[in-house]
Parts: structure tokens; C-alpha cells; sequence
């Protein structure tokens, strides 16, 4: 299927996704191969919210492809500062650059400033909505540990908010995959996620403790539950503590099993972990490198995915 | 409903929507922008006995033919109405809405956060769903009261 931008993981095929994760193994094998591959090109990062892992992977891998980057900067410093809108900022910017990854904090401005612009638009994040390169390198992580079909995980924390969670959750449905939802009641999964759950038939079910799934999965994909989502914090110190793992809470789970967290962690996952063969985050961090010079190879060779 | 009851005259060229669900009239007409502001003829008659629907609404506009797209959304609030299309007292054409496939400007998204909130030169955009609309940028799904939504505009 023929896509122009990277927008939600819906709009991801089964073979859309081998086809990056393959090229993305094959560039980790042998980053040298294409060092020179895009010497003329330049990604814009146009950022409207802070970002340290997505921001400076995209930044490293243009760069390991021989390109380079423009980067808007803080909203403080631009134009944005002066009330341009966000069609406007992307229509300038195209003129700037090959591809434009762009992260905002309303949900749909991916979606929006692809309509605007003729250069390959990459969601890195829309508000509460979608987080589709996240999702690549969290499944090109998963197929690395376990494989990505006859697989049990659980996805932990803050379900309603979370874009990883509801770009993970939708790419997983191409997949032979038992999904688990752990998080408290008030932050279930979105209407609009469970209905495209629903539709593409995905294998799901719900649940408020960890322990009741614990010992059957293979992939823990832990999400921080934030503070500001709670009226109150004596709530949120309540409900974010029955939601965090330490090594004890791992003694229930299987050896081989894949801890995954999209980070920044603050207390979800206690340092302790960090240290026994299950913790995962680290690695899957890195693999933000390799996927996005995957994705970018497909966006700016052939305009296309 | 007899002619010795009729509560509104026949209308003599324009579009007469019939069968709206008792209570949807001004529903109908927001939909279809009409506020009696282009000096358009406009009756409504609410909630009159109706076989097929137990309390029915009327509306009838005079000198504007209604295409079937214009009148297709009001399938989302109306999914009985029928159009009448009238030409010198008489009906020359009859058709039942049809659901379309999205609704384009006409609805307010209502996730506060949505793109389409955000003073963006965009029109708001909804996929028509089993379960209702579905709003084409953030996804957010409204069910029920779809009316609250028409965005006045």
C-alpha cells in the first residue's frame, strides 16, 4: 500500500510494518551501507512540545544517512510565539526540507499539516492521539525478544492518555497477538481505540491488577501514569503506586519476559529492575535509531512507504 | 393529516421535508443553515400525530429545491424524513435521506483538544460510523445527541 506520510499506525499493514522492520535490520547490521545514501537531504523537526528520545533519534539517524536537520526550536523562539498557525508554520517549513517530523500537542495536527504540505509528514506525536514511529521500533524491539506472533502482552498504565499505548494497541492487531489492558478504571482505553480494537477484531481484555496476568505474558510495555491527570494527589499517589514494578513484582513473571517502556520513566519502574535480564527499555530505546533510518529510507527514496 | 386540519398552506415551488422525528425541526433547519435570514419562506409545524412515527415534525421551505447531499445529513437526526420536491403545488419528485459517508463542517468536534478546535483554517470532518460519527482528525466518536453538536457557524 502506497503511503505518503506516517500519520497512526491504523493506516499500517501487516507487510508495511515487515518491510520497515526488515530494513531496519539490515541497516543494523550494516549501518555503513548506507551512510551516504540521502547527502542532500534535510529533515525539519518541528517540535511544539518537549521531546529528548524521539527528537535526537531522528536527529541521529538523517545524520547517519548522510543528511542533515532544520529544527524549528522551543515554540518560545519561533514564530508560533507570535500566534502563526500550525498550517501556516508547515507550509513555510516544506520549503525547507525533504520530510517534516512534527509533534503538537493537539490531537489530529499530523493529520492536518499533511493536508497542507507535499513533503513526507511523520507523526511523532499528536497530543493524546498517536505515536506511529514509537510504535515501529517498540515492535521492531518486541520481534527481537520474543517474536510477534503467538504472543501474550500486557500493556500497563495510563491508556487513555497514552499515544504509544494507542498506536502500540492498533499495529499489534496485524499481529497474533493476546493483548491485556492493566490500568486503573479512570484510565481505560479511549472509545475511538476500542473501536478500531474491535474492528480489526483484536484478541483484548481488561484488567485493574497486574498479578491476574502476570505469569502468562511475554511482553510488560509499562506507560507512566502522570500526575496531572488526577483532581487530587493523594489520589494519584494511590492509584500511580498499585501501578509501578519493582523486582519483587517481577518475581511472578516468566524469565524470558520483555519489560519495554517507551520512557521517560519516573517512578513506574523502580531502578532495581534495570539490573535483571528482563529489562528491555534501554534497548528499546536505541532502536529508535535504526527503525527511523528504516522509515526515512522509505519516505525519501520513494516518497512512500 | 386532512385538509381541514392542516395547520400550514401548501406551498406553491420549494422543498417540503416530512417525517421528522417529532422534536428534530429546528434540529433539521440548523443543519441545513436556514435561520429565516435569506428571506426564504420557512414553516414548521411540531409534533403532529404520525402513524409511522407517533409525533412527527414538518418543515417546509418555498422557493429552494434541496439536493439529495444537502439533505442526506439530516439522516443522522431524521433517518425517516422524506423530501418533497414541489413545482406549482405539485410533488415532482420523492426521496428518503440516505446515510452519507461524512459530514463536512457542519459539526463541532467536542474533544476541546481536537486540531479542529484550535483556530486552524480547517473544516471539521466526520466519518458516519455504526455507532454514530467519528470525527476524521482525533477519532473522538459521538453517539448520542449528535443536535448539541451543529456547530452554529
Amino acid at each position: 500500500m502506497r503511503q505518503d506520510h506516517l500519520i497512526t499506525a491504523t493506516q499500517l499493514s501487516r507487510a508495511d510494518i515487515e518491510a520497515v522492520l526488515d530494513r531496519a535490520a539490515e541497516i543494523d547490521a550494516d549501518p555503513g551501507a548506507v551512510a551516504d545514501r540521502y547527502r542532500e537531504a534535510v529533515l525539519a523537526l518541528c517540535f511544539f512540545e518537549p521531546s529528548t528520545r524521539t527528537k535526537m533519534s531522528f536527529e541521529t539517524a538523517i545524520k547517519r544517512l548522510g543528511g542533515a536537520t532544520t529544527d524549528m526550536g522551543t515554540v518560545e523562539s519561533s514564530s508560533v510565539k507570535k500566534g502563526e498557525s500550525l498550517a501556516d508554520t508547515v507550509r513555510v517549513v516544506e520549503g525547507y526540507a525533504d520530510a517534516l517530523v512534527l509533534r503538537h500537542p493537539s490531537e489530529g495536527a499530523a493529520k492536518m499539516a499533511a493536508e497542507f504540505v507535499d513533503v513526507p509528514v511523520i507523526n511523532a506525536g499528536d497530543g493524546a492521539g498517536q505515536h506511529p514511529s514509537q510504535t515501529l521500533l517498540d515492535l521492531y524491539t518486541i520481534r527481537e525478544n520474543v517474536g510477534l506472533d503467538d504472543l501474550s502482552i500486557g500493556i500497563m498504565g495510563d491508556l487513555k492518555y497514552g499515544r504509544t499505548v494507542h498506536s502500540l494497541a492498533e499495529a499489534l492487531t496485524n499481529f497474533d497477538v493476546r493483548q491485556h489492558f492493566i490500568s486503573p478504571e479512570s484510565l481505560k482505553l479511549p472509545r475511538g481505540v476500542r473501536f478500531d480494537l474491535h474492528n480489526s477484531g483484536a484478541q483484548l481484555r481488561e484488567h485493574t491488577d497486574l498479578a491476574e496476568v502476570l505469569p502468562e505474558l511475554d511482553v510488560l510495555y509499562v506507560t507512566r501514569i502522570q500526575r496531572e491527570r488526577f483532581p487530587d494527589e493523594t489520589e494519584y499517589e494511590q492509584i500511580a503506586g498499585e501501578y509501578q514494578i519493582d523486582d519483587d513484582t517481577l518475581e511472578l513473571a516468566d524469565d524470558d519476559l520483555a519489560v519495554m517502556h517507551p520512557l521517560p520513566r519516573v517512578d513506574e519502574i523502580d531502578p532495581a529492575v534495570d539490573a535483571l535480564s528482563q529489562a528491555t527499555y534501554f534497548k528499546q530505546a536505541h532502536n529508535g535509531v535504526p527503525v527511523r533510518m528504516a522509515l526515512l529510507d522509505f519516505l525519501l527514496s520513494e516518497g512512500e512507504l | 393529516m386532512s385538509d381541514r386540519e392542516l395547520r400550514v398552506s401548501k406551498i406553491r415551488n420549494g422543498t417540503v421535508i416530512d417525517h421528522v422525528s417529532g422534536g428534530q425541526a429546528l434540529n433539521v433547519l440548523s443543519i441545513l443553515g436556514i435561520d429565516g435570514s435569506a428571506g426564504l419562506g420557512v414553516s414548521v409545524v411540531m409534533n403532529v400525530p404520525s402513524d409511522r412515527l407517533g409525533l412527527k415534525d414538518v418543515v417546509k421551505v418555498e422557493d429552494r429545491e434541496l439536493s439529495q447531499s444537502e439533505v442526506d445529513v439530516i439522516s443522522l437526526i431524521a433517518p425517516e424524513a422524506t423530501i418533497n420536491i414541489i413545482r406549482e403545488f405539485d410533488v415532482v419528485e420523492k426521496n428518503r435521506v440516505d446515510r452519507p459517508e461524512t459530514v463536512i463542517g457542519l459539526l463541532s468536534c467536542p474533544n476541546r483538544n481536537c486540531i479542529t478546535n484550535a483556530n486552524e483554517p480547517v473544516e471539521t470532518k466526520f466519518d458516519v460510523v455504526d455507532e454514530g460519527v467519528r470525527c476524521a482528525y482525533c477519532g473522538t466518536i459521538i453517539r448520542e445527541e449528535l443536535a448539541t453538536h451543529i456547530d452554529p457557524e
